[in-house]
């Protein structure tokens, strides 16, 4: 009763957030430069006249005042309606539903991958203090979060598509056939070059993170009356120090949506992966406004729901946190 | 008896003469990073744009003495436009920092100091800027702008400062409620009293160590915005736009287009993490216990 | 863990030898400690860096069946006793001096091996307990045979804690609820030396009674109990010996049986009037502040805050020395 309560008041931070959000970029874009009608049309421009043109802007209520277009605007988001993306001509939700898949797959891979391989890392650093091994992952993973996740991207694909020649240098899908005829492995071997990428600059943070909670861990006075307890080495870190740290890295790992996507972003278009990345660079660099703003609503709800899950786990599984609650 | 004490004594004099030696590396290290930077900033300055001309004589060359970073395809020195992009990022991610930094800064002390009413709103505030992920709130702030260096510079500052606002209000709160404010508050002394007098002094730290922990992420997400093209133009030598442009001639082997700017730009961020890690070491020498 | 331990050199090949030197200690002894010393490095600012001695020429011994309470005031460093004995200090400290339990040096190597088995410790609060583990859980930890369950199950009813304690976590234990877990996490395996750092904190006088009557009960058993704690008065309830710590030393080793009337039986000034400031008898203070590690005097650690003092009491530290039954440092005591 208390956690649906707990996670109750979550949800409704988070939607008084995707209110304020939705309201802000909607102020922003119509504060911009950007012509929607004109980005509509494109390269059509000399073939449409004037009086078409109004008719679009009639047709899509640009000649109401701002706030009558905000509440259409807003009113048609709560049923679904993102509007139609200009680029693609097609309605805004089904561009995201497909384009989302192709990068949840992306960042699911990374995201699973960085997360056990960060763990381990920060384990192995952890328990070796002040040693190499320590010294080696750590300046490995301050080195990572120095690195431009694009230049690594173009550096993987230099080694493994230039010189290697393992994967084609273009990695869209093949010219010519429709996106649902890609077969499976087809689509995973895509997928190879864009995950590595975003697998590698992932695992810094969660072993830097975990590196120095366990240090904190082993620090503790538990950890000093287990071993007084003749407890030590591996058994111990196991017993008492995974059990402290597992919870705040999952909860971190939840936490780390944002980057997720924004590096997913640079990995789409370094290897034209064809996902909602690469999808919100064309909607920007071509004035796509409904799409694009329909891409920053779906992106803060991934982020927020990353939050939310982390909030949830750590709720139900922290017995300090159950009980907190309960008691109040 | 005591056989032990003495070689116990020579171990301490001997681990303090090694401890004097890293506090010498330290400044050693800042030092040397530090120099790096300016030294970037000026030779910018002082280098010819002769360099980066169009020369046709010398397109495509491979690394060598005379080009250490190759030419491209219209025959420019790519370690020219490198240090030229680096001298361009450094300048602006250190203005979009700034600019982030004092509105961490300022909010941060509005929600210390100004009520749980202000703090609550601060914190949503936080929240809000956090859940739209970086990139696309830079892409959405770029396009409304209309792009340019404007546009990166307004999206970068109006996007880097949350986490320390969080950082700064939990300073403040500290030093609010540590004895000698409560003194003062005691003696009947104002709130502005209290804050330039106590807390602002405490924050001018905070104000470098939150610039120097900002600026990596600045610089990189400049870099980043401006490969994906909503940034800098494409006229100037900016690192991003290399690296973009570098992406048509990769498959010709033209490796070096990319490995040297983007490796060079690495460099610079990592000079700056360790600047920030010593500068914390020095400022304060318990928490950075290792 | 990487747990460094300088007390390589200790002295071992010959028992006899040692008994010399290791003044007021006889075979019966379960643990010796002579002249242990325990230090850190500490770092300054900017990035200075000093050697921080907290523990110095510490005598005590404990032998089976006693209680042996070490008492000194709060934050003065006693705890590390305790972790010096067990072999779990900090990877920076640095040890030296003589450990001896049960006849035999205690090296790094056979702390590692005992501990918890034949040496335990109770520790002051629940949060040495982990946070994360059911109790019951942690007690089964520390016993190593495979009837773990059941071992841990009788040791709780033996401590009148109840099954469903055993499935509670460490924040959900009230005061003497936690005290016993402590206790019985202890003795679940099997020690026959017993370390109590600090073990009535704070608490309601009937659980104090309590964990007090459960350390007094061990030794019965022939269990070897020392105490270390800030509360003279407790220390008074049970135990046999009473060793006074002062400035990371010991100052004093007293039969309980000289804690009476105004003192005179007891050798140290520090002790007199120690004893002189509990409420019960003269409660005056002693003036002056106990020195902290940084800045010891030169001389008798006592000696600035002294009546009996003289040009000598600066000149050197004073050795420990037999002295009516009992160990005392300081060259006035008579």
């Amino acid at each position: 009763m208390n956690s649906a309560k707990y996670v109750l008041g979550k949800a409704l931070r988070m939607i008084s957030l995707l209110i304020a959000l939705c309201l802000v970029s909607f102020i922003l874009v119509k504060n911009s430069p950007i012509d929607p009608v004109q980005a509509y049309i494109g390269a059509d421009m000399m073939r449409v006249s004037e009086e078409q043109r109004e008719l679009i802007a009639e047709n899509w209520g640009l000649d109401k005042p701002p706030i009558e277009q905000f509440f259409s605007w807003a009113g048609a988001i709560v049923q679904g309606d993102f509007g139609t993306s200009m680029i693609y001509r097609e309605p805004v939700i089904e561009v995201i539903g497909q384009r989302f898949a192709a990068s949840l797959a992306l960042m699911g891979v990374a995201w699973v991958l960085s997360g056990i391989f960060g763990f381990l890392m920060g384990i192995i650093a952890g328990m070796n203090r002040g040693k190499l091994i320590d010294r080696a992952i750590k300046w490995y993973c301050l080195t990572l979060a120095a690195t431009p996740t694009f230049w690594l991207g173009l550096i993987l694909l230099i080694i493994f598509a230039v010189w290697l020649g393992w994967f084609p240098i273009g990695m869209g899908v093949p010219v010519g056939v429709l996106s649902e005829h890609v077969s499976i492995s087809e689509k995973l071997y895509h997928l190879i070059l864009p995950a590595l990428t975003l697998s590698i600059v992932g695992v810094a943070n969660i072993a830097l993170h975990t590196r120095q909670k366990l240090l904190d861990v082993l620090e503790s006075d538990y950890v000093l009356f287990a071993r007084a307890n003749g407890e030590s080495g591996l058994g111990l870190v196991w017993q008492h120090g995974v059990r402290n740290i597992a919870l705040p890295a999952v909860t971190l790992q939840f936490a780390s949506f944002s980057e997720l996507f924004g590096g997913s972003v640079l990995a789409e278009q370094v290897f034209s992966y064809p996902g909602l990345g690469q999808a919100t660079v064309s909607a920007g660099l071509r004035g796509d406004v409904p799409l694009l703003l329909g891409i920053v609503l779906i992106s803060a709800i991934f982020v927020f729901s990353g939050n939310l899950i982390g909030d949830i786990i750590c709720s139900v599984v922290d017995p300090r946190i159950k009980e907190d609650r309960s008691s109040v | 008896m005591n056989v032990l004490t003495d070689p116990e004594n020579a171990i301490g004099s001997g681990s303090l003469h090694f401890k004097l030696n890293r506090r010498q590396k330290t400044l050693i290290i800042t030092g040397l990073c530090s120099a790096l930077l300016i030294g970037i900033i000026l030779a910018a300055q002082l280098m010819s744009n002769a360099g980066i001309a169009t020369n046709f004589s010398q397109q495509n060359l491979a690394p060598s003495w005379s080009h250490p970073f190759g030419t491209d395809w219209l025959g420019r020195d790519m370690f020219t436009r490198t240090i030229k992009g680096l001298a361009i990022s450094i300048q602006i991610g250190l203005l979009a920092s700034s600019v982030s930094v004092v509105i961490a800064l300022v909010l941060g002390m509005c929600a210390a100091t100004m009520g749980e009413k202000v703090d609550a709103i601060i914190s949503w505030l936080v929240d809000l800027f956090m859940g739209v992920p970086h990139l696309v709130a830079l892409v959405l702030i770029a396009v409304v702008l209309g792009g340019g260096a404007k546009g990166v510079i307004i999206g970068v500052a109006l996007t880097h400062w949350p986490s320390l606002t969080r950082v700064i209000r939990a300073e403040v709160m500290q030093v609010r409620s540590s004895q000698y404010v409560l003194v003062s508050r005691h003696l009947g002394r104002s709130r502005w009293w209290i804050a330039s007098r106590h807390i602002l002094p405490h924050l001018l730290p905070q104000f470098f160590v939150g610039l120097i922990l900002i600026f990596p992420h600045a610089i990189l997400h400049e870099a980043s915005i401006t490969f994906l093209g909503f940034g800098l133009s494409p006229h100037l030598p900016a690192i991003g736009v290399i690296l973009s442009e570098s992406m048509g001639y990769l498959a010709a082997g033209m490796w070096w287009l990319a490995f040297f700017p983007g490796l060079s730009l690495l460099i610079i961020v990592r000079a700056f993490d360790v600047i920030g890690d010593n500068l914390r070491m020095l400022l304060d020498p318990h928490r950075a216990h290792e | 863990m990487n747990i460094k331990n300088n007390i390589s050199n200790l002295q071992h090949s010959n028992l006899s030898e040692q008994s010399q030197y290791l003044s007021g200690t006889s075979r019966n002894d379960l643990l010796v400690v002579e002249n242990l010393s325990v230090s850190f490095i500490q770092y300054q600012s900017g990035m200075k860096q000093r050697n921080l001695e907290v523990i110095c020429d510490l005598n005590v011994n404990v032998r089976s069946g006693e209680v042996v309470a070490i008492v000194g005031s709060s934050g003065s460093g006693k705890s590390l006793l305790a972790h010096a004995i067990l072999g779990i200090l900090p990877s920076n400290a640095k040890v030296s001096g003589t450990m001896i339990y049960n006849g035999q040096a205690l090296t790094g190597e056979r702390q590692k091996a005992i501990r918890g088995s034949e040496i335990s410790l109770i520790p002051q609060s629940v949060n040495y307990l982990d946070p994360l583990m059911k109790v019951g859980e942690q007690v089964q930890n520390t016993i190593k045979t495979k009837d773990a369950k059941v071992r841990q199950q009788q040791i709780f009813q033996r401590y009148q804690l109840s099954k469903a304690a055993g499935i509670l976590y460490p924040f959900q234990l009230s005061g003497g609820m936690a005290r016993r877990v402590l206790v019985a996490t202890a003795v679940s395996g099997g020690a026959k030396l017993i370390i109590a750092d600090e073990p009535t904190p704070g608490l309601h006088p009937e659980v104090v009674a309590e964990t007090l009557s459960h350390l007094k009960e061990l030794a019965d058993q022939g269990c070897g109990v020392l105490m270390i704690t800030h509360d003279i008065e407790a220390a008074m309830k049970i135990a046999d010996r009473i060793a006074v710590f002062y400035a990371g030393t010991t100052v004093e080793v007293a039969p309980i049986e000289d804690f009476t009337n105004t003192g005179e039986a007891l050798r140290h000034p520090y002790t007199k009037a120690l004893w002189k400031a509990l409420p019960e008898n003269d409660f005056t203070p002693i003036p002056g502040f106990q020195p902290t590690p940084a800045d010891l005097p030169s001389g008798c650690l006592f000696e600035p805050r002294c009546q009996l003092r003289t040009a000598a009491c600066g000149a050197g530290k004073p050795e420990m020395a037999e002295l009516r039954g009992g160990q005392v440092r300081c060259i006035h005591a008579t």
